[in-house]
């Protein structure tokens, strides 16, 4: 008991310790750079983002010491400033200015090079490229890691793919809630009109960030989910390539800090799409935005390709492709839109950044250039990756109904084809994003046809649910990840039914760039997303740990954030329809929308209040004791037939499959069976 | 015979969720008032759809909630449920009927757009411009205003056009959203059905101060209209008179807010997109290529008239747009303010 009271204590000091350094040394810096003192660096934002750096290294620090993480962050760090100094150099030898004092000391080009020195240097200081350069060297290296034990493991590079789902997960969840308490911030400005607390051009950066933070959290949530689960369902050892793997999730790392570094680097105003002419005068905030983003799709394409090849190559005896777990489908689906979609955005966000920095005027009009070229790219990778995000969680929704209506899935093989279906159509639709936007006038009502094609693999999977469900044994008590199971059904629902409009030119052209966009949007992103994520986090967290989540705070989450969720996302909706835009920072009281915008801000605060609900009752359940090693929810599917956790290489018998996955109901019949591996 | 009960009650729940679903959509009043004859058809398919959605909403949500009702274990019942693995007949009627539906949704879709787009010949057209953060409208009997005056039901043929950055035009009540791209001259033509004041807002972000981009939009009788265009036409020529005859400060002052020059350059010193006007003339002036050069009359009315000739140091070319719709008498009255801020 004492020494885990000294141990709060002393992770209590190293955060605050961190954040007064880091304040401390932003007004130090800003003083240098204006040449002058001012109390007023006390207050500002960028001083205080620097601290949260420092507090959250001085928090790893105090947990695992000068260990991965925190070795990463140091090296990326220095990596940044040697990177920047280099360019700095260049510029001078050049003639030109080498520092600017408007852009935080260094110039543009130097903040960028030192952003991505700095992400190649955190690489090498975490480790997830020693062994390749190992291999360069022609040093062997051990063909399998052993983690180190104890909670520390997750804090370095593992070559584990259940470590690195955990550790892609956690992340995500973290950056959920950075993004979250970003929403909190402008939506608290929202709730009444005029403008209270907030600066515009803060508003808009928070705005802007929240999208993409989010985006970038979903990403590397699905990452978490498809890893910790594809290798295990199809019976593998691991991931094709677990180095890649490695590489995959620690670029995510970088690639986060750089994005959130925009905050302190002057912030951006464009929204999450970054349109030029806009985003080629933004502040330099923007370029950081850019690259951050640019080194997250490497995660993206890396971990996509990984993934297909561990599902082609290393599924179990005897899964045939009609035999795989549906998830598995899913995941499949989601991967080849990231693998061949990401390179868009990253090409079209080059860009603009290749414009910003050395004048190439791809958007500019005066000069030959066109600034509805970047929509096409944008939306290009932007909206299949709607479908990237989605896939998983119907996956999961799919994979868990016949566990709990104690039935087959209805119909596993349309739904199967229908996830590829709306991977292949979503290709086909991207231009609907831009029916108002100024391009040929033509293209509309053909992207109107394939946008509407959407609807018919979506409603496949929708009614093969319902049968599923119907007449099913379902418990008395409906247990947790059930719930978030049912709730994404009624969310995602609502985000389908409300797509139509969207879909059809006259409609859109009333709809596009308002709140109801927003309301649509968030409850396809929540439908599809954020409850299947939460079912599969409460119901496969057992696997994980042992250890069984508690059902009544669960269900204390699930209650207080679906009717919040609901509420707000209805009431988005309806404001739009009436005439509220997206994207600004305040609205015409005359349109008399305050009670609504009111009431849209005590759902967002109920909503995080679910979310600390749900994040204290994962770390009450990991403090407390392993009692569900079995099989907890009565499901077929082969990680639940031996004991929790699994062991480093999953299983420690061969497993063979057997018969269909979800033969529930049918006497004697079984998926897999696991037979001794031959000693060699 | 147990599972004919189940359909039989599902089915009259569907359809009477529906309609009640259907009718408390048009009771809470979803859309904004009417004021164009392009909103007619548009509220007519959005009315379809609401009714689509209200049967899709009730044909999903009925047998999902009733599923949760009816088919629960009995206590101490630990079996599992009957073995149905799907039924090939069905999934081919839920993927062609959603899929005839969509493709007719599509064929009228197209019909509605064509009705919405309808071209009328004797439209009647106005320039609007929008910027950072403001709209300006050149009507082409030579006058420019910053609302929009518009004549009731007579098709008007806007031509949108962007001095810096993507905007969007529009006017809840007119329903239709057309995007301003520099470089690019949009349309949108619309006839206005509905005497009354409304407001044109920016729908497409356009920086910092995106929200706050908006202009009134008065729709008169068409008498009305031809009285205020006449009086516009005098005074746009009694005005031009003046600034020939002798600039003035005051003028210019307005000017500077309603062209937009205020969204990039300050007059109390700080730093924007542009340089501050604070001191600006006569003062001297160091440009990119190195030189430097004095702020007077005739570089002022070049770097208003030819922004890119002249770049000042630290600035970026081609961010500003030139501004030669200007008289020369605004021009004048332009540099006369400029000159009271030095």
């Amino acid at each position: 008991m004492k020494n885990n009271e000294l141990k709060v204590t002393k992770v209590l000091a190293f955060y605050l310790g961190g954040q007064i350094l880091g304040l401390v040394l932003g007004v130090i810096i800003q003083t240098l750079i204006s040449g002058a003192f001012s109390t007023t660096y006390f207050l500002d934002l960028s001083s205080w983002l620097f601290g949260v750096l420092l507090s959250l290294l001085g928090f790893f620090y105090s947990l695992v010491g000068y260990y991965g993480l925190v070795k990463g962050l140091v090296w990326q760090v220095v990596g940044t400033l040697a990177g920047a100094l280099f360019v700095s150099l260049i510029r001078f030898f050049m003639g030109l200015e080498p520092f600017n004092l408007t852009t935080f000391g260094f110039s543009e080009p130097a903040w960028v090079v030192g952003a991505l020195v700095g992400t190649i240097s955190f690489m090498a200081g975490v480790g997830a490229i020693t062994d390749w350069y190992k291999w360069a060297l022609g040093e062997k290296t051990a063909d399998h890691h052993h983690d180190i034990e104890g909670f520390k493991k997750y804090f370095g590079v593992s070559l584990d793919h259940k470590v690195i789902g955990i550790q892609y997960t956690v992340t995500s969840i973290l950056l959920l809630c950075i993004g979250g308490l970003f929403a909190l911030v402008f939506r608290t400005e929202l709730s009444n009109s005029s403008l209270e607390f907030l600066s515009l051009q803060l508003y808009n950066s928070l705005m802007s960030l929240h999208g993409m933070v989010m985006i970038v959290s979903i990403l590397l949530g699905i990452a978490g989910v498809i890893n910790y689960l594809v290798p295990m369902l199809i019976g593998a050892q691991d991931m094709a390539f677990p180095r890649l793997n490695a590489f995959s999730f620690w670029v995510a790392i970088p690639a986060a800090v750089i994005l959130l570094s925009s905050l302190a680097l002057g912030g951006f105003d464009t929204g999450w799409t970054g349109y030029p002419p806009l985003s080629v005068r933004a502040p330099l905030g923007m370029s950081m935005f850019f690259v951050g983003i640019w080194v997250a799709g490497w995660s993206s394409i890396l971990g996509a390709l990984n993934l297909i090849v561990t599902v082609l190559r290393l599924r179990a005896k005897g899964m045939i492709a009609f035999r795989m777990p549906i998830f598995v489908w899913a995941a499949t689906a989601t991967s080849i839109i990231s693998l061949t979609a990401t390179q868009m955005i990253g090409l079209a966000f080059q860009l603009v950044l290749f414009q910003r920095l050395m004048g190439m005027p791809f958007f500019d009009p005066t000069k030959g250039g066109n600034p509805v070229l970047f929509q096409h790219l944008f939306w290009f990778y932007s909206h299949p990756v709607v479908y990237v995000f989605i896939l998983p969680g119907l996956g999961v929704i799919s994979e868990l109904l016949p566990v709990f209506a104690r039935k087959p899935l209805f119909g596993y093989k349309w739904i199967a084809m229908s996830s590829l279906g709306i991977a292949l159509v979503g290709f086909l639709v991207w231009a609907h994003h831009m029916f108002s936007s100024g391009m040929n006038e033509y293209l509309r009502v053909p992207f109107m046809y394939s946008t509407l094609l959407v609807a018919v693999p979506t409603g496949v999977k929708f009614f093969s649910w319902i049968a599923t469900l119907w007449q099913g044994k379902l418990t008395r008590d409906l247990p947790t990840p059930f719930l978030f199971v049912l709730g994404g059904i009624v969310v995602f629902l609502l985000g389908g039914l409300t797509g139509p409009p969207n879909a059809t030119v006259s409609t859109d052209l009333h709809l596009t760039d308002t709140y109801f966009i927003v309301g649509h949007f968030h409850d396809t992103m929540f439908g599809g997303y954020i409850f299947p994520f939460f079912a599969a986090l409460y119901y496969w967290f057992p696997k994980a740990t042992g250890k069984r989540l508690n059902e009544t705070l669960g269900k204390i989450h699930f209650w207080l954030m679906t009717p919040s969720f609901l509420i707000l996302t209805l009431f988005m909706m309806r404001v739009g329809l009436l005439g509220m835009r997206r994207r600004i920072a305040d609205y015409d009281p005359a349109l008399n929308f305050d009670v609504w915008h009111l009431a849209m801000t005590v759902s967002a605060y109920l909503i995080a209040i679910s979310i600390l609900v749900f994040i204290f009752n994962i770390i009450k359940t990991v403090r407390g004791k392993a009692d569900a090693t079995g099989n907890v929810w009565n499901s077929r599917s082969p990680e639940w037939l031996v004991p929790s956790p699994l062991p480093a290489h999953n299983y420690d018998q061969e497993m063979i499959v057997v018969g269909e996955p979800y033969d529930y109901g049918l006497e004697g019949s079984k998926y897999v069976e696991f037979i001794q591996k031959e000693v060699l | 015979m147990q599972n004919k009960k189940h359909f039989i009650i599902i089915t009259v729940l569907i359809l009477l969720v529906s309609v009640l679903t259907y009718y408390a959509l048009l009771s809470i009043g979803l859309m904004p008032v009417s004021a164009s004859i392009q909103s007619k058809p548009i509220d007519w398919l959005f009315d379809l759809e609401f009714k689509l959605i209200a049967f899709f909403f009730s044909l999903i949500m009925v047998p999902l909630v009733y599923s949760l009702v009816v088919f629960r274990r009995k206590d101490g019942d630990e079996t599992d449920g009957p073995h149905i693995e799907g039924h090939t007949n069905l999934e081919l009627i839920w993927t062609a009927v959603p899929l005839i539906i969509v493709i007719a949704l599509g064929v009228i879709g197209a019909d509605n757009l064509k009705q919405v787009l309808a071209v009328d010949p004797q439209a009647h057209q106005v320039k609007v411009v929008g910027f950072q953060w403001g709209w300006r409208f050149e009507y082409p009997e030579g006058f420019t205003t910053n609302t929009l005056y518009l004549p009731v039901d007579q098709q008007v043929l806007l031509n949108l056009e962007s001095t810096d950055v993507l905007h969007s035009f529009w006017v809840p009540e007119f329903r239709i959203k057309q995007d301003l791209v520099p470089g690019q001259i949009t349309e949108y033509r619309i006839t206005p059905s509905l005497i009354g004041n409304y407001k044109v807002r920016c729908a497409e972000i356009c920086g910092t101060s995106h929200s706050y981009m908006e202009a009134p939009v008065i729709v008169l009788s068409q008498a009305d209209y031809a009285v205020w265009r006449d009086d516009q036409i005098k005074l746009a020529k009694e005005q031009e008179l003046a600034s020939a005859g002798k600039p003035d400060a005051g003028r210019g002052q307005v000017l500077y807010q309603e062209s937009g020059c205020k969204a990039c350059h300050s007059v109390d010193g700080s730093k924007g997109v542009g340089p501050t006007w604070d001191g600006l003339f006569e003062s001297n002036v160091p440009l990119a290529d190195g030189t430097t050069v004095a702020a007077d009359e005739a570089f002022v009315r070049e770097s208003i008239l030819m922004p890119s000739a002249k770049v000042v140091k630290g600035y970026s070319p081609n961010a500003m747009p030139n501004f030669s719709y200007l008289k020369d008498g605004q021009v004048n009255d332009i540099i006369e303010y400029i000159k009271t801020l030095k």
